[in-house]
């Protein structure tokens, strides 16, 4: 396999174990601001599936879609950095399982 | 050279991917993070996007990973304290990857085109700022057109957000 092609399927294999990893951290991380990380993760792993199977596929359609999610994924975390921002003022933390209430 | 080059940016990828999850010093985990968004520009690169990989060095490497620096400074964060490691989590998050690895192969046999083999060069799209630019403006006008607007929500509301005198 390592002195094979490289054909969509390894583009497809690395972008799920990079969704993989990036799930592990929103899972397993307390740190709000490792798990925001992990997020943009995610949708780097959904990125990358996208222009592969764009590419091999022929269709400029999917490298459009990655130019929104990028969008999207900058006010996405410019919105939760703010939240996280505004919960710390608070609870003097990050950590997520000190959050376990709906008020404070 | 095209296998070479995919295998050295796959594995920069995972390594730095990994070690955002693993480490714990939050700067190191941004850094780390600003390493894999490089390497998947470069793997935008070998995919012919050459568009997208400026913007995803340009938006994702530079502002979103800046803006997250400047978070880390304001709060001040320290190195997380090790805390009971959550066995529940980790055996659901390792039966999940496990499960998911397992079905890969079988995956790729369900999907007859993961086998295709496209030499660098040979794609049908270009993925040139020029070419991204006539479908933004032409057939996904009215999407880009609402980007606009979700962005200028975003900021009106992180303004309302970070007000010190808001009642939220």
């Amino acid at each position: 396999m390592m002195g094979g092609e490289i054909t969509l399927g390894h583009y497809l294999a690395l972008s799920g174990v990079l969704f993989l990893l990036g799930l592990a951290g929103v899972v397993l991380r307390r740190s709000l601001l490792i798990v925001m990380m992990s997020l943009e993760l995610l949708l780097n792993a959904a990125n990358l599936a996208l222009v592969a199977v764009g590419r091999f596929q022929g269709l400029p359609d999917p490298q459009v879609a990655v130019f929104f999610v990028i969008t999207v994924a900058a006010a996405e975390a410019a919105l939760g950095l703010a939240i996280l921002v505004a919960i710390f003022r608070i609870k003097k933390t990050t950590d997520a399982d000190q959050m376990a209430t709906l008020r404070f | 050279m095209e296998p070479f080059f995919f295998w050295i940016l796959a594995g920069g990828l995972l390594l730095s991917a990994l070690a955002v999850v693993a480490l714990r010093n939050p700067v190191t985990n941004a850094v780390c993070l600003v390493a894999a968004l490089v390497f998947q520009a470069a793997l935008f690169i070998t995919l012919e996007a050459p568009f997208l990989a400026a913007v995803q060095v340009i938006v994702y490497a530079g502002a979103v990973m800046v803006l997250f620096l400047f978070v880390i400074m304001l709060l001040d964060v320290r190195v997380e304290a090790h805390g009971k490691v959550p066995w529940v989590k980790v055996g659901g998050v390792v039966l999940i990857s496990g499960l998911a690895l397992a079905h890969l192969p079988r995956l790729a046999a369900v999907f007859p085109f993961s086998s295709q083999v496209l030499h660098w060069g040979q794609g049908k799209i270009s993925g040139s700022a020029q070419d991204l630019g006539h479908l933004l403006f032409s057939s996904y006008a009215p999407l880009f057109l609402a980007t606009g607007v979700l962005l200028l929500v975003a900021t009106v509301g992180v303004v309302v957000l970070c007000r010190r005198d808001s009642h939220l």
